[in-house]
This record gives C-alpha cells, sequence and structure tokens, in this order.
C-alpha cells in the first residue's frame, strides 16, 4: 500500500491510547475497592459492630467519587471503535461486538443498579440486602472487566472465527474459543488481580496517612488488615498471572515478547536480562537494533519463561524480520508477498463472482485461503518493513517496572501485615511513608502493563490480520486532533477536580459515629 | 430454540431489540430534560437540591441504557457502527462529549473543593440535557431522510492509488453535523428536546413534596408540552407525506418511493396501532394533569412514558422493516443500509439472541431495586436524612 495517511493513523492511535489511559486511571481502583468494601461490609454485617459501618462507608464514598469518572471516560472508548476505528468494526465487529453488548446487558445494569441501593439504602433496605447489592456491585465491575478483557484478548489471539469472503469480513464461528481462549482467561485473571493489587496499595497508602497524621487509629489499623491480606494474596496470583501471560505472548505474539526482552538475536537457552540500559538506536541497521550498554542475565531463563524449557528456542527481532530458515520462520518479506497474494486473491474472487465465473472464483479462493494468515502484512507490500517493529525500548522498559514493582508490592503487604499484627505499625513512619508513595507507583504500574500489552503488538490492531493503517476511519485528521485535544482538555480538567475532591474526603475522614448513628 | 430461526426472522428480532433499546432510552431522557429544568423549577438552593437529587438516583439508568444501545447496535448491525459513527463523527462525538460532562456532574457538584463550584457543574447537566437530546433526535431523523455516504467492501483490498484501504467514506460536508441544517431532523431534535422536558415534568410531579415547585411544574408542562405537539405534529406529518427508501425485495436494490413510511404503516397494521395507541397515551398524561391538576397529576409519567416507548419503538420499526432501507444514503442509493445488508453473521446474532433472554431478568431486578429505595416522595427534610447526597 503506497499511500497512508499518517497524520490520520497517528491522531487515531493517539486519540485512543490517551482516552484508554485515562479510562484504566480510575478502572482498577473500582475493580478491587468494590470488593474491598464487600469484604468490610460484610464483616459489620457479622459483627454488628458501628465500627465497621463507619470503615465501610468511608471507602464507599471515595468509590464512587471514583466511579463516576470511570463512567465517564468508559463511554468514550466503547464509541470509538465505531468513530475511529471503522473499518476494523466492520472487519472483525460480527465477533468483537457481542462482548461489547454483553458487557452491557450482563455487567453495566448490574453495577449501576445496586450502586444505587448501595448508596441510598442504609436506611430503607434490610442489612441483609444491603450487603447482597454490594456484593453484586463488585460482581458486576468485574464481570464488564471480563467481557471487555476477552474482547481484548481477541484482538492479540484471534480464536474461534472465520473469514467470509462473501461479506469481505471475518466471522464467528465458535464462541466459546472466544471466552475461553487461553489468552483471554490469562488476561483476565492478571488484570483484575493487579487491580486488587492497586486497591491494595491505596487503601493502605490513605490507612498510612491517617497513622502518620495520629487520627483513626483503629479504623486505619483494620482498613490495612483487609487490604494487605487482599493484596497479599493477590499479588501472589498476579506474578502466576504474569508469567501465564508472557507465555501467550512468545506463542502467539513472537515479535511483541522479542521486542519486551530486547532480543534482537534468537537463541536457545535465551537468557533474561533482568536489568539492562539500552544503547541508543544504530541508525545504518536495516531494523532497529537495539544493544546493551549494561545488563545483568540469568541464563536459560528466558526460554524457561517462554516455552518451560531451558533449551527451547526463541526467535528475536532480527529472526522474524529477515527470516530463518532453520527454524523455520518467514521474513517479513515473505509474509507482506504472501498476505498481498490473498488481499488482491480477495478481489479477484469477489470480481469473478460478479461476472458468474465460478472457476475463477474457486481458484481466487483458493489462493486467498492458503495465504490468509498472511492477510494484514499484505498492506505493507511495497512499504519499508521496519514498520512492523514496535518501539523496543519502550516495551522493554515498561515490562521491567512492572515486574519490579509487582515485587515492591508483595514486600510491602508483607512487612505492612506482620507489623500491625504485631501492633507496631504505628511508630515505622519510614513504612507508613513507603506505603503512601506506593500509591502512585501502583498506577504507574498498571498503565505500564498496557504499554507492554498495546504498544508491543504495534502496528497490529488484529494480530497479524489487521495492521492499525488498515483500521481507520476515513476522516479528516483534523477532525481527530481536534478531539483529542478535547478529550485531553475535558479528561485532564475532570481528573484534578477528582484528585482534590478525594483529597478533601480523605483529609475530612470518615463520619464521627454520632452522626451517624442518628441516621440510622 | 434461535438456531431453528430462519436470517431474516432473527435480522428482524435484533432489529426489535435495537428499537426497543432505543425507545426506553428515549423515555429514560427525562433525566436530561430535567436537568434543563433545575433552575426553571429550583429558585432556591434546597429545592434545587430536591430536583438534582431526584435526577441523581436515574441519570446511571439513562447512561447505561445509552452504552448498550451502542453495544446492542454493534453486535447485530455492525455496518452501521462502522459507517455511521466513523462518518457522522461529530455529531457522535458531541453526543458522546455531552454525555461524558454528565457522568461527573451529580457526584462531584456539592462536594468540597471540587475545582471548578458547583454552578460549573450544574452548566454542565444543562449542556447534556441541551445538546444530548436535540443531537441523538437529530441522528435518529437521519433514518427516514438519508445521509450522504458511500460503501464499498472491495475497498479493502486497495493496495495501490492514492487511496486508503477504507470500506465507509463519508461524503457529507460537515461529517454528520450538516443533518442539523434539514428541518426535518432538525424537528425531531426539538421534538426529542421538550419531549424530555415533559417527562421530566411529570417524573417531578410523581415524586416531589413541595407546594412551590408544584406550581412552577404546572406552568412549565404547559409551555412545554405545546412545543412539543407542534414540533411532533411536524415531523410526523412530514415523514407520512415524504418519499422514503424501499428496497426491492428480489433485486435487493434500493429505489425512492413516495409515501414510502405512509406505506410501511398501512402495510403493518400493528405498528400503526402501537403508534396510534403510543401517541394516545402520550398526550394523556399531559393532558390529565393540565386539566385536573389537584387530584390526578402523579400518574402521568406512566402514561406518557409508555406513550413514549409505543411510540419511538414504532418509529423504529417503520424505518427497518418492510422492505425498507433504515439507514439510507442520499450520495448512492446502493451503499443505504438494511437490516440484511449490514447484520452480524447468524452465528453472532443466534448467540447473542440467547443473550437477550437476559434482558426481561435485568428488568425485573432494576425494578425491585428501585422499589424498594423510591419508597416515599421527596422533600427537604427527607433529602437532609439521605446517607448520599448529591
Ligand atoms: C499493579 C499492576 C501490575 C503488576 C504489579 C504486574 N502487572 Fe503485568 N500487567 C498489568 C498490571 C500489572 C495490567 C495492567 O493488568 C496488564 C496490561 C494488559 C494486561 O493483560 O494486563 C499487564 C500486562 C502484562 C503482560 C503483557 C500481556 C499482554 O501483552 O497480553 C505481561 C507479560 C505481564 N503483565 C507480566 C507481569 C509479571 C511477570 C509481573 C510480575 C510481578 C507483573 N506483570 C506485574
Ligand atoms: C484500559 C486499558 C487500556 C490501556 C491503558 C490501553 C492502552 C493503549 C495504548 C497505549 C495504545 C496505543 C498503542 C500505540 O499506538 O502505540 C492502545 C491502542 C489500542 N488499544 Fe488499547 N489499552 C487498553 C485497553 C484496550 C482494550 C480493552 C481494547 C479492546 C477491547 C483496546 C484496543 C485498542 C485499540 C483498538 C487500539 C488502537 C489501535 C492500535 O494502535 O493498535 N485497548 N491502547
Ligand atoms: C477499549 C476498551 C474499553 C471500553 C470500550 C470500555 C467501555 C466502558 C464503558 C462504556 C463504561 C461505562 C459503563 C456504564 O455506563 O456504567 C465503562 C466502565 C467500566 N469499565 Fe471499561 N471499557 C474499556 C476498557 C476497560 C478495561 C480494560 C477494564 C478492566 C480491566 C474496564 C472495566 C470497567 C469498569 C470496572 C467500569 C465501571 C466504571 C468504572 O470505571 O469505575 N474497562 N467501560
Amino acid at each position: 500500500m503506497e499511500h497512508v495517511d499518517f497524520s490520520l493513523v497517528d491522531w487515531s492511535r493517539a486519540q485512543f491510547a490517551l482516552t484508554a489511559m485515562y479510562h484504566y486511571l480510575f478502572v482498577p481502583l473500582t475493580l478491587g475497592l468494590s470488593f474491598i468494601v464487600a469484604f468490610m461490609e460484610t464483616q459489620y454485617v457479622r459483627t454488628s459492630n458501628p465500627e465497621w459501618k463507619r470503615i465501610t462507608k468511608f471507602w464507599m464514598t471515595l468509590f464512587g467519587i471514583n466511579f463516576a469518572i470511570g463512567v465517564a471516560t468508559g463511554l468514550i472508548l466503547e464509541f470509538e471503535f465505531g468513530t475511529n476505528w471503522s473499518n476494523y468494526s466492520w472487519f472483525v465487529g460480527d465477533i468483537f461486538g457481542a462482548p461489547l453488548a454483553i458487557e452491557g446487558i450482563m455487567a453495566f445494569f448490574l453495577e449501576s443498579t445496586f450502586i444505587a441501593v448501595m448508596f441510598f439504602g442504609w436506611n430503607k433496605v434490610s442489612k441483609k440486602f444491603h450487603l447482597i447489592s454490594t456484593w453484586l456491585v463488585a460482581i458486576g465491575s468485574n464481570l464488564s472487566a471480563l467481557w471487555i478483557l476477552v474482547a481484548n484478548a481477541w484482538m492479540q489471539y484471534p480464536a474461534g472465527m472465520k473469514f467470509n469472503p462473501d461479506m469481505a469480513r471475518n466471522e464467528m464461528v465458535n464462541f466459546w474459543e472466544v471466552l475461553f481462549s487461553p489468552v483471554a482467561m490469562n488476561k483476565f485473571f492478571h488484570t483484575v488481580t493487579s487491580a486488587y493489587v492497586l486497591s491494595s496499595v491505596f487503601v493502605i497508602g490513605v490507612s498510612a496517612w491517617f497513622l502518620l497524621k495520629h487520627r483513626e487509629l483503629l479504623f486505619a489499623k483494620k482498613s490495612i488488615i483487609v487490604a494487605s491480606v487482599f493484596g497479599l494474596v493477590a499479588s501472589l496470583l498476579i506474578i502466576i498471572t504474569g508469567d501465564g501471560s508472557a507465555r501467550n505472548m512468545a506463542q502467539h505474539q513472537p515479535m511483541k515478547f522479542a521486542a519486551m526482552e530486547n532480543l534482537y538475536k534468537g537463541q536457545q537457552n535465551a537468557p533474561l536480562a533482568v536489568i539492562g540500559l539500552l544503547q541508543k538506536n544504530h541508525t545504518d541497521t536495516i531494523i532497529r537494533k537495539q544493544d546493551f550498554t549494561f545488563k545483568i542475565e540469568i541464563p536459560s531463563l528466558l526460554s524457561i519463561m517462554a516455552f518451560q524449557d531451558a533449551n527451547a528456542y526463541v526467535p528475536g527481532v532480527d529472526d522474524l524480520v529477515n527470516g530463518n530458515k532453520q527454524h523455520n520462520i518467514l521474513s517479513y518479506k515473505e509474509r507482506t508477498e504472501k498476505g498481498k497474494i490473498s488481499i488482491m486473491s480477495l478481489a479477484e474472487y469477489k470480481n469473478a463472482k460478479k461476472t458468474g465465473n465460478d472457476s475463477i472464483a474457486n481458484v481466487a479462493l483458493t489462493k486467498f485461503e492458503e495465504n490468509y494468515a498472511h492477510f494484514g502484512y499484505g498492506y505493507y507490500a511495497n512499504r519499508d518493513v521496519n514498520e512492523l517493529v514496535p518501539n523496543i525500548p519502550l516495551t522493554f522498559y515498561s515490562f521491567r517496572i512492572m515486574v519490579g514493582l509487582g515485587f515492591h508490592f508483595i514486600a510491602l503487604f508483607l512487612v505492612i501485615l506482620i507489623l500491625t499484627k504485631k501492633d507496631k505499625i504505628g511508630k515505622k513512619r519510614f513504612i507508613l511513608y513507603t506505603a503512601l508513595w506506593s500509591i502512585p507507583l501502583a498506577y504507574i504500574a498498571s498503565e505500564l502493563g498496557w504499554i507492554v500489552a498495546e504498544v508491543g503488538r504495534q502496528p497490529w490492531v488484529i494480530q497479524d490480520i489487521l495492521p492499525s493503517i488498515a483500521a481507520v476511519s476515513q476522516i479528516k485528521p483534523a477532525s481527530v486532533q481536534l478531539t483529542f485535544w478535547l478529550f485531553f482538555v475535558i479528561f485532564t480538567g475532570l481528573l484534578i477536580a477528582e484528585i482534590k475532591i478525594m483529597l478533601s474526603q480523605i483529609k475530612k475522614g470518615p463520619e464521627p459515629e454520632s452522626v451517624d448513628l442518628k441516621t440510622n | 430454540m434461535f438456531e431453528t430461526f430462519q436470517y431474516i426472522a432473527l435480522q428482524q428480532y435484533w432489529w426489535i431489540i435495537v428499537s426497543l433499546l432505543g425507545a426506553i432510552l428515549v423515555f429514560l431522557m427525562f433525566v436530561q430534560g430535567g436537568q434543563t429544568l433545575i433552575y426553571t423549577l429550583g429558585k432556591s438552593e434546597d429545592e434545587r437540591t430536591i430536583l438534582v437529587n431526584l435526577l441523581g438516583r436515574k441519570w446511571e439508568i439513562t447512561f447505561t441504557t445509552l452504552v448498550t444501545f451502542g453495544g446492542a447496535f454493534f453486535a447485530s448491525f455492525p455496518l452501521f457502527y462502522s459507517t455511521s459513527f466513523g462518518g457522522a463523527y461529530w455529531v457522535w462525538m458531541l453526543i458522546l462529549i455531552a454525555f461524558v460532562v454528565q457522568a461527573v456532574s451529580y457526584e462531584f457538584r456539592k462536594k468540597p473543593n471540587n475545582l471548578f463550584g458547583h454552578r460549573f457543574y450544574e452548566i454542565l447537566l444543562f449542556i447534556n440535557g441541551l445538546l444530548g437530546t436535540i443531537l441523538i433526535g437529530t441522528a435518529v431523523a437521519t433514518f427516514f431522510t438519508g445521509s450522504q455516504f458511500s460503501v464499498d467492501k472491495m475497498n479493502l483490498t486497495l493496495l495501490t492509488g492514492n487511496k486508503m484501504p477504507i470500506i465507509s467514506e463519508w461524503t457529507g460536508l460537515a461529517y454528520g453535523l450538516e443533518a442539523a441544517l434539514n428541518l426535518q431532523n432538525l424537528a425531531l431534535g426539538l421534538t426529542v428536546f421538550f419531549l424530555a422536558r415533559v417527562l421530566a415534568l411529570l417524573y417531578f410531579m410523581n415524586r416531589v413534596n413541595n407546594t412551590e415547585i408544584m406550581e412552577r411544574i404546572k406552568k412549565q408542562l404547559l409551555y412545554n408540552a405545546i412545543p412539543f405537539v407542534i414540533f411532533f405534529l411536524t415531523f410526523t406529518v412530514w415523514l407520512l407525506l415524504s418519499n422514503g427508501f424501499a428496497i426491492n425485495p428480489t433485486t435487493k436494490e434500493v429505489f425512492v418511493e413516495p409515501y414510502k413510511y405512509l406505506h410501511n404503516l398501512i402495510a403493518m397494521p400493528i405498528v400503526a396501532v402501537l403508534f396510534v395507541v403510543g401517541v394516545a397515551l402520550v398526550l394523556l398524561g399531559i393532558i390529565r394533569p393540565i386539566t385536573c391538576f389537584v387530584k390526578c397529576h402523579t400518574k402521568g409519567i406512566w402514561a406518557t412514558g409508555i406513550g413514549t416507548i409505543l411510540t419511538v419503538f414504532s418509529l423504529f420499526l417503520l424505518a427497518g422493516f418492510n422492505n425498507t432501507a433504515y439507514y439510507p444514503s442520499t450520495f448512492d442509493l446502493q451503499s443505504s443500509l438494511t437490516i440484511e445488508n449490514s447484520s452480524s453473521s447468524y452465528y453472532t446474532l443466534t448467540i447473542m439472541s440467547y443473550v437477550s433472554l437476559l434482558v426481561p431478568f435485568v428488568i425485573a431486578y432494576i425494578w425491585y431495586a428501585w422499589r424498594s429505595i423510591d419508597n416515599k416522595k421527596i422533600d427537604i427534610e427527607e433529602i437532609k436524612t439521605e446517607t448520599h447526597i448529591y
């Protein structure tokens, strides 16, 4: 494809990235805090201790503030598939639309209905009904994560579908393969557990602030216990599911994997660079070759991580771009040729059909199907294949920081839990400050996780089948640019307002018991 | 069970679901209508608090219905999603922005330290009520009046030349905003706007316990019902007299047919009945409180609400059924979208049909949850004892 309006493609990508990243600033706290609040309220119902009710209500208020802005940012994302990725919406809408619709019917209504009971029902419904409502909010929000992550995982690993040449689109042939694909399941569990970690860090950090201020000591300690147990369990699951994510990636998205590991030359017994500094780009090489100026490696670990076998061969960027006969890897040049054949055969098929020439149509169809695995590469015929390599440093560093922070959180939960149990936490100011400052770190880890997942798969919107240059809508770049800035201004303004409101609610602290009892 | 359906039956089933969601959405936009009336009806801070809180308990349902309407449309008619959203870019973006700013406003409005002050969030609510209703009405009107676009799936195979391989192309002037220049579209936009306000007034009547506000509602009901009826009649008469976009059932060719929507109404007596009953109920719910304000004022929302759902539902059916192109292109007639050429595959529609069986269950729990928290009329004393106030 010779003509690509890059300013259109890039602004559309930038807009999607901006809005998705804003949405994900609010989503994880909803996913985790809803459960934490449900645990707390369960304690209240079990013990009838009004202190637990105060605790529940305090965190519920913060939940409500965060929830509102999460909803606001989500709306745009859903419709952006149509507004900015219209080709995509047709090409895979038959599969992709379903989880979005199911999310609305199954999850969003559950969430928004019972949130009303959660907030307005305290004096109106029975304790038990109220508790059930709180749990339903947690379940509803996590169900919405399930469906959207199924949709996203499907883009990384398109399963359960078949191309229909008469309609010129992909069609779903097996719903269960879409829903239960290993990539989808893994992605769901990794993402929700990471959200539980973020929420636990949030609760611990805020409670630490109260301890530092010598306010609400009982409240803070009880909150810390709930959150650190929850966080600890979740963070152990994060490692398992994160490892699973990496393995899926090695199998289905080898380029992303090579980029994430900055692996240029493929090898057996590939080592894992635990820490590494990348050299500046070599401008003279064909592909964006990177080397380390500094690294600490563990031998063979990468092969084990990817294929659970120290001797396994892990392909590098070079092998994928330039091909590797020994390991049966086609070069990108060959794949673009095959992709082009696939695309041209589709055109031939359609023309033959129109003129009623069935034998030509059949030949074309066979050629199309033989090469369909490379379809998306066809759009890069006559283009520089380097465009098919994602941003390596960004993926590489993002991954390392995320994993590093993951271990930091485990340590934090452990230390905090032990100190609180021994009732020594109040005096450990350093630990309390660390907990407080870990709140932004949890957000950073979460955003970086998405950067690994989404930047690492560039330029594919649907892995190997549809690149972003063939997925966009035909709009003037200036329009997209304008909406980008509109969203930027609106979301940033709302974010600042949200943070200010949160901070004043936190400073206010939980309602004094007397006020609370009056309304009871 | 759905496996035994024919493809066309599933397509029609899904058009019915989408239509029903659209109809419920228009009814629930009483929240938007109410947002434009906060200062008209509420003269003191306390009064406004009552009104905002009444709306605030319902905004999420309207919002979620909008989201689900979009998702259901995507899953069942993806070519519409791709062509309309990607083409009429600015209309949809403005609608979305109008709803984005709404979502935070209730929660943030009265919170201390909210950066912009409570007036700001009230302005956002007003913008949502104004733009959201008018633009959605305008956009839906293009189901009858058409837009300028072309669809060619074979564009996907464009590897050479200076066009990108994009299927749908919008040729309208202003990415959808041109729709607002068409008076017929605008008539429906304004109909929706005034209808939303009327519905809001009836909702407030049903829920508010405050004599001053009630007095103002009575006046406003008349002021808003008159323009609503005028705009609605204008649109309807225009619609029934205008040309429509018909499909030749054998060749699938789209052609312009005079009086198409009138013909549809006659050809589908059930739809005609729904429409007439709907309109009658809408008017009944408005007229009764105006004529006997004191005694029978509280139930109007039911008649007008149900009437709204029936009327909008039947309008959607007029647009899509009886061999009609529901999203016509005036630029290239043969690019027009029909429920047959724009739908999802048989398999996907089957799966989604099973999912649709959840809908009655969803409606049932919403009903149950609301009944349990909306058990009495609202006055300021009631609000002050609330645990969560907007
Ligand atoms: C608190 C946040 C957090 C933490 C501490 C971790 N992750 Fe993570 N990670 C995420 C939050 C996250 C995420 C935001 O949820 C992502 C983005 C996309 C996804 O599926 O989950 C993600 C993606 C993601 C991916 C990319 C998946 C893909 O491209 O589909 C891998 C390979 C890992 N993670 C691996 C790990 C490992 C080995 C960790 C070890 C401790 C880890 N993550 C900690
Ligand atoms: C909410 C968490 C998410 C974040 C923070 C996120 C982040 C990003 C980023 C940074 C990009 C830009 C990549 C680039 O252009 O270099 C991107 C692109 C994209 N992502 Fe995500 N993503 C998220 C979730 C999702 C989900 C759930 C889906 C689909 C269901 C999705 C679909 C897309 C699409 C369609 C693009 C644009 C096409 C492309 O550039 O590949 N994203 N996302
Ligand atoms: C491109 C991808 C995405 C789209 C299209 C999308 C869409 C939406 C929409 C429309 C809403 C508002 C729903 C309402 O009316 O209540 C929403 C909220 C929500 N979304 Fe997303 N979303 C995306 C990514 C994600 C991801 C990656 C997650 C979780 C991992 C997620 C989890 C949630 C949750 C929990 C809510 C509830 C509101 C809140 O954030 O507090 N979403 N989303």
